[in-house]
């Protein structure tokens, strides 16, 4: 039976800790098939009907318009799954587990770090599944598949960069049904970029808009690693233009809410 | 010496609402400190303040001798926390939640398991160890987020509101758990809107309203102050309320509160079976007809009253924090 042991003294550094509870999130969606199903098939439904129903009425300019669209689908799907990270933070905030955490002697960085790390591995399996429904709508690769490579990672490196506002997001909603509400900042942000439409066709002050958010420049720099030699014509720049702008973005979102996210969840 | 947990003028507010004004609270090494009160009184506050949760914004806040302001790292070492929600992952097994919390605190995986082990049969979940926390019920749930908080092995183990939302026989089986730790020499604060659960479990009583503390003492003190018993007399026909209330002091009972819409007195008493028959035949001379008489503990709602000489007010702008 069990005897009084002392006080572990010990706790786990930065590294591990994020890895313990980065492990934790990944059960947790593995667990959950019906997370898994679900958010696949919203993914098709709506590639699908964008290809099908809407792309027959949208001139994209010389090339077919699934080409367009999948590479702005995919990017632009990084800021779906972050609704989910926005939830997720809030109820593990309502269900006390932050709490438990925060009542542990570990870095206090290391719990969204885990978190972020996470979602990150996890958003690596839904841009495959939304690729490979891409390809099966007809979506093909015109460039090189080295191209191809980089394009799929600069989207896990988005998805990391906009899993930080989403957290911060989640924190300071306080609970899921907020969440929720506050994460629907996503439709205007990924609508009005060039993710599904050229942002030529947008009245004059939305395209000011569109041109200079970060989501226009990601999705502009997926689709010129895609497109081949097609894209510099159809964009105006190569890809490394927007290569560039895009991962400096990156490192924006991840300067500007990382640090406001841990300070939010130091102060709990 | 230094105390297990000195709160001296913690003062803590949220915007408008102070729900620290000033608590003083010692607890002494090898106790079991309940901190009762009604909701809103500030006991939860006074946890999360204890736990490094919240900063206070005034006063004096000391764990095992530590400051919680100036070495929180410190105090978390020294705390294990369960909290009103059972903080548990539900898609985790009950052993896989347990050797998170020991992974976090650094141990390896052979150590996690064995630690794992050990508190999973302390709390009698060995055998619900490999299923999902998400299949147990909510009593086992909080056994659980209970054994997460002893896998550091704290000296101070928190409680808040342990039972509260519990059925009355998981209850009872919470509260043996915790008699066993308490056994092997945990220090605990616990929480709680109950009477009866600070009585089963607490060798010091605090009582908490407004973020201030009004009483505190031994379940045994208390009680002697606020009366051991209470008595509820129902009568038949309302005219005899007077004659009963009288009838009870006489008796030695003490301010007898009489209700007119039940028609019922209660008085609190320091008396058993005894006393009772001897108020039966007092009210019997007195010729009342008494529908019900009984003997019960006091109510959370009575002790305040004995002891603060004023009813607990449930303004619903007070902070629930």
């Amino acid at each position: 039976m069990a005897t009084t042991t002392a006080s572990l003294e010990s706790s786990a550094g930065p590294g591990a800790s994020t890895f313990v509870i980065a492990k934790r999130s990944i059960l947790k969606f593995v667990r959950t098939p019906q997370l898994i199903v679900i958010g696949t098939i919203q993914g098709a439904m709506f590639l699908l009907i964008f290809r099908y129903v809407f792309g027959g009425a949208i001139d994209v300019g010389g090339i077919p318009y699934v080409d367009f669209l999948v590479p702005g689908f995919i990017t632009t799907s990084v800021l779906f799954a972050g609704m989910g990270a926005a939830t997720g933070v809030a109820e593990d905030l309502e269900a006390g587990f932050f709490d438990r955490l925060r009542s542990l002697p570990i870095p206090r960085g290391s719990v969204l770090a885990g978190r972020a790390v996470a979602d990150t591995a996890l958003l690596t399996w839904t841009l495959a599944v939304t690729t490979a429904i891409g390809f099966a709508a007809g979506f093909r690769i015109h460039g090189t598949a080295p191209e191809a490579l980089l394009a799929f990672g600069l989207c896990v490196v988005f998805g990391f960069a906009f899993e930080w506002l989403f957290i911060g997001l989640g924190l300071f909603a306080g609970n899921a049904q907020a969440a929720q509400g506050m994460a629907l900042l996503v439709f205007p942000l990924t609508f009005v970029s060039s993710a599904y439409v050229p942002v030529s066709t947008l009245p004059g002050w939305l395209q000011v808009i569109a041109e200079h958010q970060p989501v226009t420049y990601m999705v502009d720099a997926v689709r010129s690693l895609t497109l081949g030699p097609a894209g510099p014509a159809l964009l105006g720049h190569p890809a490394s233009y927007f290569v560039t702008r895009a991962l400096l973005w990156s490192v924006a979102l991840v300067a500007a809410f990382a640090p406001v996210a841990i300070a939010k969840y130091r102060r709990g | 010496m230094s105390y297990t947990i000195e709160a001296a003028g913690l003062v803590k507010r949220f915007g408008e609402t102070t729900a620290l004004d000033g608590l003083d609270l010692t607890a002494e090494p090898g106790q079991v400190v309940a901190v009762l009160g009604p909701n809103g009184a500030g006991k939860t506050t006074f946890v999360r303040a204890v736990a490094t949760l919240l900063r206070p914004d005034e006063g004096l806040l000391r764990v095992a001798g530590r400051d919680v302001r100036r070495e929180p790292a410190a105090v978390r070492r020294t705390i294990g926390l369960a909290g009103q929600y059972a903080a548990v992952e539900p898609a985790m097994t009950g052993r896989e939640n347990l050797e998170m919390v020991a992974r976090l605190f650094g141990q390896s995986h052979r150590s996690a398991r064995a630690i794992s082990s050990r508190v999973l049969e302390q709390l009698g979940l060995t055998e619900a160890g490999g299923r999902l926390a998400r299949t147990y019920s909510g009593g086992m749930r909080r056994k659980l987020d209970l054994g997460a908080s002893l896998v550091g092995a704290p000296r101070l183990l928190l409680l808040d509101e342990p039972t509260t939302g519990l059925d009355p026989r998981s209850r009872i089986e919470l509260w043996d758990a915790i008699r066993d730790l308490v056994g092997q020499g945990t220090d605990v604060l616990l929480t709680t809107q109950y009477l009866d659960e600070a009585d089963h479990l607490a060798s010091q009583i605090v009582i908490i309203d407004h973020g201030r503390s009004v009483a505190s003492g031994t379940p045994a003190e208390l009680k002697q102050r606020a009366g051991r018993t209470v008595v509820d007399v129902h009568v038949r026909d309302r005219g005899d309320l007077p004659r009963v209330a009288a009838a009870l002091e006489r008796l030695g009972a003490g301010m007898p509160q009489v209700e007119e819409s039940t028609r019922r007195v209660s008085a609190s008493v320091d008396a058993g079976m005894g006393w009772l028959r001897d108020a039966l035949q007092a009210l019997d001379a007195a010729g009342v007809e008494v529908d019900d008489i009984a003997l019960r503990p006091p109510t959370l709602d009575e002790v305040f009253l004995a002891l603060t000489g004023q009813a607990i007010d449930d303004e619903p702008q007070r902070a629930s924090a």
